[in-house]
Formats: C-alpha cells, structure tokens, sequence
C-alpha cells in the first residue's frame, strides 16, 4: 500500500501544440484525411518504382486500353496481335493454336522463310520467348511458338498507350511537390515581408502594405502569364515564381498577428520583466506566429495544386512526356467520347487529394485557434 | 449619393491609367515580339510590319501613341488576327461571354441564397450538413474537372446536352457552360448566405419580430434576409467582373467563341493591342461593378451613407 504515494501522477501541463494535436486527433475528418494525404504521397513518391510500367514506355499494341482487373491480353487480342506480327514478316498464317501460355503458329511464304523474322513476335507487346519449334525442308512453311506476355494495365492506357497508372502516380508526384515548393516560397517571402512590416511599423510599415496592396489590384492571371511568358517552360522556375506571387495574402496575415501579438499583456509583461526584443520575437512572437501560418499553408498547397493544373490544362505548364494531374485532365477532357478513364482517374486523384487538403486545414484551424472553440 | 458616383468615377481614371502603364510595359519587357513566330517571316516582310504598326518607334513614342488611340477609344488592330481590330474582337465576343456570364450569375445568387438560408435555418442538422458537403464540393473541384465531367454525364450517357459549340446562342448550348461556371459560384454564395444568416437570426430586431408573432416565413424573408444579403452585395462585385469577362477554361472545353481566350492567346502571342484591350476590358469591369454594389451597399442597409 505504501506504493502508491511513490507512483503519484507527475502533472503535466499540454503545451500550445500537445493541446492542437490532441485536439486535432479527435477529429475524424481531418484525421482520415491526414492518413489520405500520407497514403497518396507515398504511392505518389515510391509508386512509380512499383509499377511494372514506366510512365514513358510506349506499349504500341495497347492504344487506349481500358482499365482492367484481369490481365492483358485478352483472348481476342491475341489474334489480332498475331495477325498483326505475322503481316509484318510478310507471311501468311496458315494455323495458330493457343495451349496455356504459349501459343503455336504456322506460317507459310513463297519464298523461303528467314528464321530471324521470329523477332517480329517477340517485339510485339503481347508475346515474348519466340522459338522455332519446325521448319519445312524448302523453307516455305515455319512453325513458331511463343509465350503471351501477361501484362495488368489497373487503369488502362493513354492514346499513346503509356500505362496511365505509371502517369497518374508520377503526375501525383510532380502535383505534390509543386504544390509544396511554391507554398514554402509563399510562406517564407510572406512570413518575412509581413513580420518586417509588423515589427518596423509606422512609415516603414504604411510604405510596405501600400506596396501589397499594389500588387493585389493587378488581376492574378496577368500575373501568372506574364510569368509564364518570362520563365517559358521550365516549370521549377516557373512555380518559384509562381510562389512568389502567391506571398501577398501570408504577408497581410503575418503582418496583422505581429501587430496584435506585440500589443498582448504578455508581451507587455514580458517587457516590463525586461526579457529582450530576441527573447520576445522567440519566446512569444514566433510561436504565436505559427498557427496562423500552418493553417494558411494547407489552404496555400491547394491553391497552388490547381494553379498548376489549370496551367498545364491551357498547356502553359508541365510538359510531355513529363506530366501532372493538370495535365492528365486535359488530355482526359479530349478524349472523353471514347476514352473516359483518361479523365476520371486523374480526376479522382486531383479531388479527393484537394479534398483531404481542405478538411486537414479545416481541422487544423479548429486545433490551433483557440477562440473558435 | 450621385456626388459620390461621379468622384468614385473620377478616382477610376488614375487607377485605370496605372493598370494601363504597367500592363504596357510588362508586356513589352517579355521576349519576342507578336511577328516573331516560330514559322517565321522573312526579314523584309517583318520589317515592313512592324513599321506599319510603329513597333520600331522609341517605346514611349509607342507608349504615347496608344495612350491617344485609347483616349479616342481605339484599341487598335490585332497583330495575329489582322483582319479584326481589337474593337470589333470584343464586339463579336464579349457579348457572349456576358450572357453567359450574367446567367451564372443570376443563377449562383439565387440558388446560392436559397441554399444559404436552409442550412442556416437547420444549423447542425440534415439540412446544414447536405449544404455544407454541397458547397464544399463546389469550391473544391475545379473548372477544367467540372466541365469535361458535365459533358461526359449530360452530353455523352444521357445525351441531354450538346457536347460543346455555342449554336448561335441556343438556349439548349448554354446549359452546360453556365452550370460550369455557376457551381463553384453557388457554393461560395451558399456559404456566405449561411454564415450571415445564422448571425442575423441571432439579432435583437429579429427576437422582437419573433416576439411579436410574426411567422417564420415572414421573419426570414422580410426581417433576416436584409440584413444578411450585405456580404453576398459585396461578393458579386468582383464575381460579375470575373463572370462576365468569360472564363477561358469553359470557353475552351465548351469550344465557345467569347472572349475567355483572347487574353492568354494574346499574350502568348505576344498580340500587344489585344492584350491591353483585355486588360483595360476587364479593369473596368471591375471598377464599375464595385461602384455598383457599393451603391447597392446603400440602397440595401440605410445606416450605410455615402457625403
């Protein structure tokens, strides 16, 4: 019995972001939606060395394959694919059987049959490990065998038949870390143009604002393709830039909390104690600052994500055979009538990721700021 | 009220001057020129044409020249569709773009209010929730995924709209591009709608009226709804000047002829004069619908005066 005074709970105060994450953690959405985004930057970054596929390679006998569960090709497709073989060596079948995975085939010419046209079978994307099983003693009659390659094309191919799964991974990628990279250059110009102003005040702080509020009045889309028309197309350049004009709204944000928090009796306390200007803007300021600013940076990454896209929709932004979700939905809206996977799996990837964004920033908004409560 | 229009009309003039000189020059600093296409003219022929348009003038010869064309209200020729001036661009164009514009608009704002108001007066229940997952959606999912996925449902399966083409303004051709566009609209109406109706139910002259016994439909409609439609006022300022100047993604995939286009073709042509009319265009668009609303500001809340 006399444990227990020993174990006594220690008492242990939750700081700003303990009291956030347990907050954060109790709800649902954004928690599921944080898993999500994980779940989709994972297969977005490790994905691509996966899939059996590379974005790039061109599969010419799988043009616009539709997606499927089961393994290609199908059994009509291997006539046609053997057919197709068989025209390129000149030749014409005279029988073909298929037997499990390899399939026979006989072939007869008027002239004799050179025994390297069996690489015609091997470079179509539907059979591989051709041998000669006979030959007639003139030549004229060959009898090949070969294996079907089975290969799974999840979300069929595009127009060029490139494995869309490949694409719609590392288009994730590049959406991804777009959206991250011109979100941190917002951050970080915004975070430090507006806590400048904040601090100087006065005259420096009226010019610097003014200075903001110039810009804003611009239309964005001057901005945006002005840029476009500077940094042509070397999309890094491009979306650093494009970062930099997405500051304006963090400066106004970080500006106003300086201001705010420099003006809070703790602060004031802190003065009177006589902690000096680094201790406060280290101690009081800056993690005050934060909130504000993580909550913007999930609104920001977003913005940025749809920024790229309608770029590259209008053709502006990634380029082939780079590609990005952007540009996945644009070529998907082409071709639609008669490929419509081309558009709903990129589709799906971009909204549900901008989805999982916004309920995260949602969530983190309810966490870090305390007076909505 | 009518002083303060016509100094608000005369503060537009520097403002409209300074969008003018910088979207001039901005323009002009970008490489390459609008006969510089990757086809290529001979030498001659591109001397010639840029002497024919000036373009080989000191730039605030050029700067000077066009600030009086635009004065007289000439925009000038287009330099890659040179069988059209700037004018007669707009002409064919803008009027499209407007009334397709100005249906989404109308649209947005009325079912938007509509929406607003149901889910502010079921907060927290089924109602609410339907209405906020709507609204989300509608702000979440972009133009260019709405649109394609519109024709493949309302084109393709069900075959109840045509695909795409303006035919001549058929009303049957508009449906699918005013959808597009009035989505994302009606969610961002539906949310301010809910906002500023919860906050409005909570008022002091809405308890008197509900003490007074007056009925729910009469205290929304008549005693509510004015005060909460002050922040949707102030949201379709800068929505009509962006509806009405045509959207280029929907204008696009809907191969609609307004004037969504002109200005990134422009501008990736290097077409100066279209650019500079697009950007003027649509400067006072802006400027004349913030003047609207902010004397609608007045007619709708009386405590707003403008001396």
């Amino acid at each position: 019995m006399t444990d227990i005074a020993a174990t006594a709970p220690v008492i242990v105060g939750r700081s700003l972001w303990g009291d956030a994450w347990a907050r954060l953690k109790a709800n649902r959405a954004a928690m599921i939606s944080l898993y999500y985004l994980v779940f989709i930057a994972i297969i977005s970054v490790f994905g691509p060395w996966f899939v059996p596929h590379q974005y790039t390679t061109i599969y010419g006998d799988y043009v616009r394959t539709p997606p499927s569960l089961t393994a290609y090709p199908k059994a009509d497709m291997i006539e046609t694919a053997l057919n197709d073989a068989v025209k390129r060596m000149r030749v014409e079948i005279k029988e073909w059987k298929q037997d499990g995975e390899r399939v026979t085939v006989t072939v007869t010419s008027t002239k004799p049959i050179d025994d390297r046209n069996i690489r015609y079978l091997d470079r179509s994307d539907a059979f591989d490990n051709t041998k000669i099983e006979s030959k007639s003693p003139d030549g004229l009659e060959v009898t090949m065998s070969t294996s079907v390659k089975q290969q799974y094309f999840l979300f069929g191919t595009d127009n060029t038949g490139r494995d869309l799964l490949s694409r719609t991974l590392m288009a994730g990628r590049i959406s991804l870390a777009i959206g991250l990279l011109a979100g941190v250059v917002a951050v970080a110009i915004g975070v430090i143009y507006g806590a400048a102003a904040g601090f100087a005040g006065g005259k420096v702080d009226e010019v610097m604002m003014r200075i903001v509020d110039v810009l804003y009045s611009l239309p964005f889309i001057f901005f945006v393709i002005m840029l476009v028309v500077f940094f042509g197309r070397n999309f890094v350049l491009m979306f650093l830039a494009v970062g930099a004009v997405l500051w304006l709204d963090m400066a106004r944000i970080v500006r106003g909390q300086a201001l705010s928090i420099r003006r809070q009796e703790y602060v004031q306390a802190a003065e009177a104690m006589g902690v000096g200007q680094r201790g406060i803007l280290l101690r009081h300021v800056i993690p005050n600052l934060l909130g504000p600013v993580v909550i913007y940076m999930t609104l920001l990454v977003p913005q940025v994500i749809i920024l790229e896209s309608f770029l590259s929709f209008l053709g502006l932004g990634v380029q082939e055979p780079m590609t990005s979700w952007g540009v996945l939905i644009s070529v998907g809206a082409k071709n639609i009538g008669t490929a419509n996977w081309l558009l709903l799996f990129p589709a799906f990837f971009l909204v549900s990721t901008l989805f999982a964004l916004n309920f995260v920033g949602d969530g983190l908004r309810d966490a870090l700021d305390p007076k909505d409560r | 009220m009518l002083r303060y229009v016509f100094r608000r009309l005369l503060t537009a003039i520097p403002t409209l001057f300074v969008i003018v000189t910088m979207a001039f020059f901005l323009m002009r600093v970008a490489p390459g020129g609008p006969f510089n296409q990757e086809r290529g003219l001979s030498p001659e022929i591109k001397a010639n044409l840029e002497a024919q348009f000036g373009l080989n003038d000191p730039l605030w010869l050029q700067y000077v020249h066009y600030l009086g064309n635009l004065l007289r209200g000439n925009f000038g020729p287009s330099y890659n569709m040179p069988d059209f001036t700037v004018t007669e661009l707009f002409a064919k164009g803008l009027p499209i773009s407007v009334q397709l514009g100005a249906s989404a608009l109308i649209l947005a704002l009325l079912l938007g209010s509509v929406l607003g108001t149901i889910a502010a007066l079921n907060q927290n229940k089924l109602g609410d929730y339907t209405v906020i997952a709507l609204a989300t959606a509608g702000s979440t999912i972009p133009t260019f995924v709405i649109a394609p996925v519109i024709q493949l449902l309302f084109g393709l399966t069900w075959k109840l709209l045509p695909i795409g083409g303006w035919g001549d303004g058929a009303f049957i051709n508009k449906v699918g591009p005013v959808l597009t566009l009035a989505l994302p609209q009606i969610a961002i109406v539906a949310r301010l709608m809910r906002g500023s109706m919860i906050e409005s139910l909570r008022s002091h002259h809405i308890r008197t009226a509900r003490a007074l016994g007056l009925s729910d439909w009469s205290v929304v409609v008549k005693h509510a709804l004015r005060g909460a439609v002050l922040p949707i006022v102030s949201f379709t300022g800068p929505a009509a000047a962006a509806l009405l100047t045509g959207s280029v993604i929907v204008e696009t995939i809907f191969s609609i002829p307004g004037v969504g286009r002109y200005f990134v073709d422009a501008a990736l042509n290097r077409d100066y004069t279209l650019v500079m009319g697009t950007v003027v265009v649509i400067a006072i668009f802006t400027i004349v619908f913030n003047l609207i609303v902010d004397v609608m500001y007045a007619v709708v809340d009386p405590r707003v005066r403008y001396d």
